[in-house]
C-alpha cells in the first residue's frame, strides 16, 4: 500500500509549561483490547483519587465477549473514572479525557457518542509504524478523522517507552498509562506506589518494583510531553472509607447477615460477588454452593433455609426465571429466602453485561399464583451492602422471600462509603432446637400480622411436613376453600405487616413544584444530579427513590399530590408516545410507573431507556425539559 | 399399617422410639399400592434404628411417592416436582447432624429430576434415597414415565411407548462418585427392610431402586415376577445382602456379589430377568461432599466480625493521621 506513505503525520505532540488548572471534576477513560489491563488501571486511579478524599465512581465497560478479536471496535473493554471535588454519585454524561490502546477500541467510544465534543484522545502510537500497512493507514485516518471532529488528539510512544523497561509491554502498560494520568491530575504519588503495591501485593518485590517503574515512566512521559495539568480540590474524609463495586459489597453483606450459605450458579454479572463470598465467606466458616443449575441452587437454598440457617442465592435475569418455580415454594411454606437479581439486559440471553431494570415485573408478579414475596432494590453501593443485611432481617421475621434486584451497573461500579461499624445484632439468631410446647400448630398464622412462628427440624415436639400444597394451620394438606383462603390471606398480610414499619420515602429537591421523577434501584445518582441541575436552571423538579418496590411505604400518596406532574425514570422498556401505533389504550408503561398507576390513580407518565447503559444525567435532565415543555412548563 | 408389615418382626429398643413414634395419618394410597410396604419397612428402620423423630427428615418431590413424609411422623418436606434431592442436600448441607431420606417417583428422579439426581450421586451427601419405581406417572394418571417398559399404553402413548425404559441402576453406576447403588422389590418386605438398613447405615449418598406396584395404572405389571421366584435374582455377599433361611429356600436363585466390584455392578445392573435384587455396589470410602465442604461449623459473631473486619481492611480508606493496619 503505498497510500501509507502520502498520508503525512499530524504534528500532534504539545510539549510546554504546565500549570495545574483547578477544576471541580473529570471524567476520564482507559480503554483497551481485552486482557490488555485497562480496568486495574482506571481501578487504580479510582481508588488512588479515593483515598486523597476525592469522590469517585468507576464504570466498568465490558465486552459481550471474553476474547473479542484485537482492535476491534466491539471489543472495547475498559473503564470510565468519574473524579470529583465532592461525593460522585453516578458515571455522569461524557467523557472528558481518554487514553486508548488502539484506535478501533477508540472508534467504539466515539461511535457510541460517549466523548465529550473537543475531548482529549492520549492514543498509543506505535500502529503508526506497524508492519501491516492495513493497521497503519486505519490507525492514520482514525488520527485525521479525529482531528477534523475537533478532538485533541495526544499520541503516546506506549508500547515504545515499556519495551524499555519490560519484555512484555502488552502486560505492562496500564501501569504507564496510570503513571500518565496521575500526573495530569495530580494524584499523590506516593499512595500511587502504595496502590501498586497493593493490587501487586500477592507477587514477588520484583513485579512490584517493575510495575513502579512503568508508572515512573508513564508520569516522567506526562511531565515531558503534555502541555495540561489539573488538579481536583479533595476533603479527606475524617472517617474510614471502603471502596468496592456493587457485587463485592453485596458480598459483604452476605457475610455481615450472618447468612451461613450462598448457593449459586454461575451468571453475568452476578457471579464476582460469588467468586468473592467462595474466597473471603469460606474463612469465616461461610459457604458458597455452586449448584448443578439455578434451580438447584434455589431449592438448596431452600432446604438450609428450612432447615434453619438462612440462605442466599445469587443470580441474574435467566436464573432469575428459573428459580421462580422454587420461590413459589417458599412463599408457599413460607421459608426465608433472599434472592439476589443482578438485573441485566432481557429478555432471553439478552446483554449479559449491560446494564437494565427489567426484572421488577417479575420480581413482584413472578410465581405462579398468588405470591406474595418482597422486592427491595439498592440505590448506591453502599446500600447493596446494607440491602442483604435488611434482607435476611426481613425474612427470617416474616418468613418470606426477599428479592434483592441489583444491576449490571451496581455491579462493577466503585464508589467509597463510610466504613460499616459490624453490629452483633445484624446476625441471625442461632437455630433454635427447644422443644416445641404441645399443640403447636405449624402454622399459628395471627389474625392481624399473619405471621406464624417457625419450627424447625430438630425441635422436639414440633414434627410435621411442609408442603407447597395448599395447608391448613397444622401444616396438612387441604382443599378446603376457607382453608385456602385462610393461607392465602396470612402470607398477604405479613407484606401489610411490613409495609407498616417502612419509613416514608424522602423528596431530593423541593418538598413541591411542577415534576416529581421517580426511580428505583441504580439510577438515583443519576436522577438526583438531574434534579440539582435542573433547578438551577428555575425548573421545580424534585425526586423521590424508591427502596422497596414490594411493599411500598406509606407516604407516596401524599407526596404525588404536592406535585402538578410526575414520571418515573427507569432503566427499561416503555413504548414511545411518539410510535405510530402507540396510544393510551396499548402504551406499555414502565414497570414503577405501572405499579404506581394501579396503585394511586395518578397519571404518572414515565421515561426509560433501555439501551444496555447506565441512565445519564444529561439525558434525564433533556427528558425532563422536553416533558415539561409538553405541559406548557418552562423555566 | 399394612399386610406386610404384620409379618415382620418389630424390635422395639427399650424405652426408645417405637413403631408409633412414626407413624403419621393414614396413607391415602389405593390399595395394594407398592408404597404401602416402602411406608412400613421406612417406619420399621426408623424404630429400629432409634432415628429421633425430631433429627430426621423425609424430603421428596411430587407424585404419589412423594406423599411419604407426611405419613411419618418425623419433620418432613414435600417439595417441589423433581426438587427433592437439592432441597435435601440444603437441609443436609446446614444441619448435617440430621437424618435425611428422600422418596422420589421415577418421573420425579428420572424425568424432571434427572439433572439433579446425577448431581446428587456425584455429590455423595450422607442421604438415603427411596426411588419408587412403578414405571408410570401415578399422581397424574397413567402417562408414560422414563422407566415404561416399550409398548406400555397410556395416555400418552395410546400406541404403546415408542422409546426403550431408561435403567436407573446403569445410569447411578455411570456417574463418578456414586458410593451406594440398590435395588429392592416392595413384595418382599424382609429383603426391602434389609437393603434399607444397608442404605440408611451406609454413609454417603444411598440410592435404592424399588420395583414398586401400581396396581391402579399397571395391573399386573409385576406378576411375572411375583409368580415366579426364579425370576429374581439375589445378590448376596457377606458384605451385602444376608438371606433369612425362610427367604433363601423361596428365593433359590441367588448370587454371590461384592459390592466392591464396580464393573460386575454394572454388569449386573443390565440385566432385567430375572431382576437382580440387592446391594449392587457401596464404596464406604468416597468421601461425602458435606465433610469436604466442612458443614456444620460453629460460627462465633467474634469469628464473622474478625472475618468481617479483615476484608474491610483491605478496602479501607483511612482519614489523615491514622496508622494504616
Ligand atoms: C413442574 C411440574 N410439572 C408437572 C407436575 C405434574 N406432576 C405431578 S406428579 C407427576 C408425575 C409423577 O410421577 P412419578 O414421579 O413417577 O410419581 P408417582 O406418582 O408415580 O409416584 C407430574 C407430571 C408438577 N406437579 N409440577
Ligand atoms: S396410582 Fe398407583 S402409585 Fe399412585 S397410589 Fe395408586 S397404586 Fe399407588
Ligand atoms: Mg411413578
Amino acid at each position: 500500500m503505498t497510500q501509507t506513505a502520502t498520508l503525512a503525520a499530524p504534528e500532534i505532540i504539545r510539549p510546554g509549561p504546565r500549570p495545574a488548572t483547578p477544576i471541580s471534576e473529570a471524567i476520564v477513560e482507559v480503554i483497551s483490547d481485552s486482557g490488555e489491563g485497562a480496568q486495574r488501571c482506571g481501578q487504580s486511579l479510582g481508588a488512588i483519587a479515593a483515598r486523597m478524599g476525592n469522590g469517585i465512581w468507576t464504570t466498568e465497560i465490558i465486552p459481550a465477549e471474553i476474547q473479542p478479536p484485537a482492535r476491534s471496535v466491539a471489543g472495547a473493554s475498559g473503564i470510565r473514572i468519574r473524579i470529583g471535588s465532592g461525593h460522585v454519585t453516578n458515571g455522569g454524561d461524557q467523557t472528558e479525557l481518554v487514553v486508548a490502546f488502539n484506535e478501533q477500541v477508540l472508534l467504539g467510544r466515539v461511535r457510541a457518542g460517549e466523548l465529550k465534543p473537543g475531548a482529549k484522545v492520549l492514543l498509543e502510537c506505535m500502529w503508526k509504524t506497524h508492519r501491516d500497512p492495513a493497521v497503519v493507514v486505519s490507525y492514520m485516518k482514525t488520527v485525521e478523522a479525529l482531528l477534523s471532529d475537533g478532538f485533541e488528539v495526544y499520541e503516546i510512544p506506549m508500547e515504545e517507552r515499556c519495551r524499555e523497561l519490560v519484555a512484555d509491554p502488552r502486560k505492562g502498560k496500564n501501569m504507564f498509562v496510570l503513571g500518565i494520568l496521575c500526573n495530569v491530575y495530580g494524584l499523590d504519588d506516593e499512595l500511587a506506589r502504595e496502590q501498586i503495591a497493593r493490587i501487586f501485593g500477592k507477587k514477588e518485590a520484583k513485579v512490584i518494583a517493575s510495575n513502579i517503574g512503568l508508572y515512573e515512566a508513564g508520569a516522567a512521559w506526562a511531565e515531558a510531553n503534555l502541555d495540561f495539568k489539573y488538579r481536583i480540590p479533595a476533603q479527606k474524609s475524617t472517617v474510614p472509607q471502603i471502596v468496592v463495586n456493587g457485587n463485592t459489597a453485596l458480598a459483604l453483606g452476605v457475610m455481615a447477615s450472618g447468612m451461613d450459605i450462598c448457593a449459586m450458579y454461575p451468571i453475568t454479572p452476578a457471579t464476582s460477588a460469588s467468586h468473592y463470598l467462595s474466597e473471603a465467606f469460606e474463612k469465616i466458616g461461610g459457604l458458597v454452593h455452586q449448584a448443578e443449575d439455578e434451580i438447584a441452587a434455589c431449592a438448596f437454598a431452600v432446604g438450609a433455609s428450612y432447615a434453619g440457617k438462612c440462605a442466599v442465592t445469587i443470580t441474574s435475569g435467566p436464573g432469575y426465571s428459573l428459580k421462580q418455580e422454587v420461590i413459589g415454594l417458599a412463599v408457599m411454606a413460607e421459608i426465608p429466602l433472599v434472592v439476589v437479581n443482578v438485573q441485566r439486559g432481557g429478555p432471553s440471553t439478552g446483554q449479559p453485561t449491560k446494564v437494565e431494570q427489567g426484572d421488577a415485573l417479575s420480581a413482584i408478579f413472578g410465581s405462579h399464583g398468588d405470591a406474595p414475596k418482597v422486592v427491595m432494590a439498592p440505590n448506591s453501593i453502599e446500600d447493596c451492602f446494607y440491602s442483604v443485611i435488611t434482607a435476611r432481617k426481613i425474612a427470617e421475621t416474616f418468613g418470606m422471600v426477599v428479592v434483592v434486584l441489583s444491576d449490571a451497573s451496581l455491579s462493577t461500579a466503585q464508589q467509597p462509603f463510610p466504613r460499616p461499624e459490624f453490629s452483633e445484632s445484624w446476625l441471625a439468631p442461632p437455630v433454635d432446637l427447644t422443644p416445641v410446647p404441645p399443640r403447636t400448630l405449624a402454622y399459628d398464622w395471627d389474625a392481624v400480622t399473619g405471621l406464624s412462628r417457625r419450627i424447625q427440624p430438630g425441635r422436639p415436639g414440633g414434627m410435621h411436613t411442609v408442603t407447597g400444597l395448599a395447608h391448613d394451620r397444622a401444616s396438612k394438606v387441604a382443599y378446603d376453600p376457607a382453608i385456602n383462603e385462610e393461607g392465602l390471606r396470612a402470607r398477604s398480610l405479613k407484606l401489610a405487616a411490613l409495609q407498616k414499619t417502612l419509613k416514608a420515602p424522602t423528596v431530593f429537591g423541593g418538598e413541591s413544584g411542577d415534576m416529581l421523577l421517580i426511580g428505583w434501584g441504580s439510577t438515583m445518582g443519576a436522577i438526583e444530579e438531574s434534579v440539582t441541575r435542573l433547578r438551577a436552571e428555575g425548573l421545580a423538579v424534585s425526586s423521590m427513590h424508591l427502596r422497596f418496590l414490594q411493599p411500598m411505604p406509606s407516604g407516596i400518596r401524599e407526596i404525588l399530590a404536592r406535585f402538578r406532574y410526575a414520571m418515573t425514570i427507569e432503566g427499561n422498556w416503555s413504548d414511545k408516545p411518539g410510535d405510530e401505533l402507540i396510544d393510551e389504550d396499548n402504551r406499555r408503561y414502565s414497570a414503577l410507573a405501572m405499579l404506581l398507576r394501579a396503585r394511586f390513580l395518578v397519571d404518572i407518565d414515565c421515561w426509560s431507556q433501555a439501551r444496555g447503559q447506565p441512565i445519564k444525567p444529561g439525558d434525564i435532565c433533556r427528558a425532563t425539559r422536553e416533558a415539561l415543555k409538553r405541559r406548557g412548563v418552562q423555566s | 399399617m399394612s399386610k406386610s408389615l404384620s409379618s415382620c418382626v418389630i424390635k422395639l429398643h427399650q424405652e426408645h422410639h417405637a413403631l408409633e413414634d412414626y407413624q403419621g395419618g393414614v396413607p391415602r394410597w389405593c390399595n395394594g399400592c407398592g408404597d404401602n410396604a416402602i411406608l412400613a419397612a421406612m417406619q420399621r428402620l426408623c424404630a429400629d434404628e432409634n432415628l429421633a423423630p425430631e433429627g430426621t427428615v423425609f424430603v421428596s418431590g411430587i407424585g404419589c411417592s412423594s406423599r411419604l413424609p407426611h405419613y411419618m411422623k418425623t419433620y418432613g418436606f414435600h417439595s417441589l416436582h423433581g426438587r427433592a434431592f437439592p432441597v435435601a442436600e440444603g437441609i443436609k448441607m446446614a444441619r448435617p447432624e440430621l437424618n435425611v431420606f428422600v422418596s422420589t417417583g421415577d418421573g420425579d428422579c428420572c424425568s424432571i429430576g434427572a439433572g439433579h439426581w446425577i448431581h446428587a450421586l456425584r455429590y455423595n451427601m450422607n442421604i438415603t434415597v427411596l426411588l419408587h419405581d412403578n414405571h408410570v406417572y401415578g399422581l397424574t394418571k397413567k402417562q408414560a414415565s422414563p422407566t415404561s417398559p416399550r409398548g406400555f399404553r397410556s395416555n400418552t402413548t395410546p400406541y404403546g411407548a415408542t422409546l426403550e425404559p431408561m435403567n436407573p441402576l446403569t445410569v447411578s453406576l455411570g456417574v463418578q462418585g456414586a458410593s451406594f447403588i440398590a435395588q429392592a422389590v416392595d413384595w418382599i418386605p424382609e429383603v426391602l427392610y434389609d437393603i434399607l438398613r444397608a442404605a440408611h447405615r451406609h454413609r454417603g449418598f444411598s440410592f435404592v431402586r424399588i420395583l414398586q406396584r401400581c396396581p391402579e395404572f399397571m395391573p399386573k405389571a409385576f406378576d411375572p415376577w411375583l409368580h415366579d421366584p426364579q425370576r429374581t435374582q439375589l445378590l448376596t455377599h457377606r458384605d451385602g445382602l444376608q438371606l433369612s433361611a425362610a427367604i433363601a429356600s423361596a428365593y433359590r436363585n441367588q448370587r454371590e456379589h461384592d459390592p466392591a466390584n464396580i464393573d460386575r455392578a454394572r454388569e449386573i445392573a443390565s440385566l432385567d430377568d430375572p431382576i437382580p435384587v440387592g446391594i449392587l455396589y457401596r464404596n464406604p470410602d468416597a468421601p461425602c461432599y458435606e465433610d469436604l465442604r466442612h458443614a456444620g461449623q460453629l460460627r462465633a459473631p467474634a469469628d464473622i466480625r474478625a472475618g468481617l473486619e479483615r476484608e474491610f481492611d483491605k478496602y479501607t480508606v483511612w482519614p489523615e493521621g491514622h496508622a494504616e493496619a
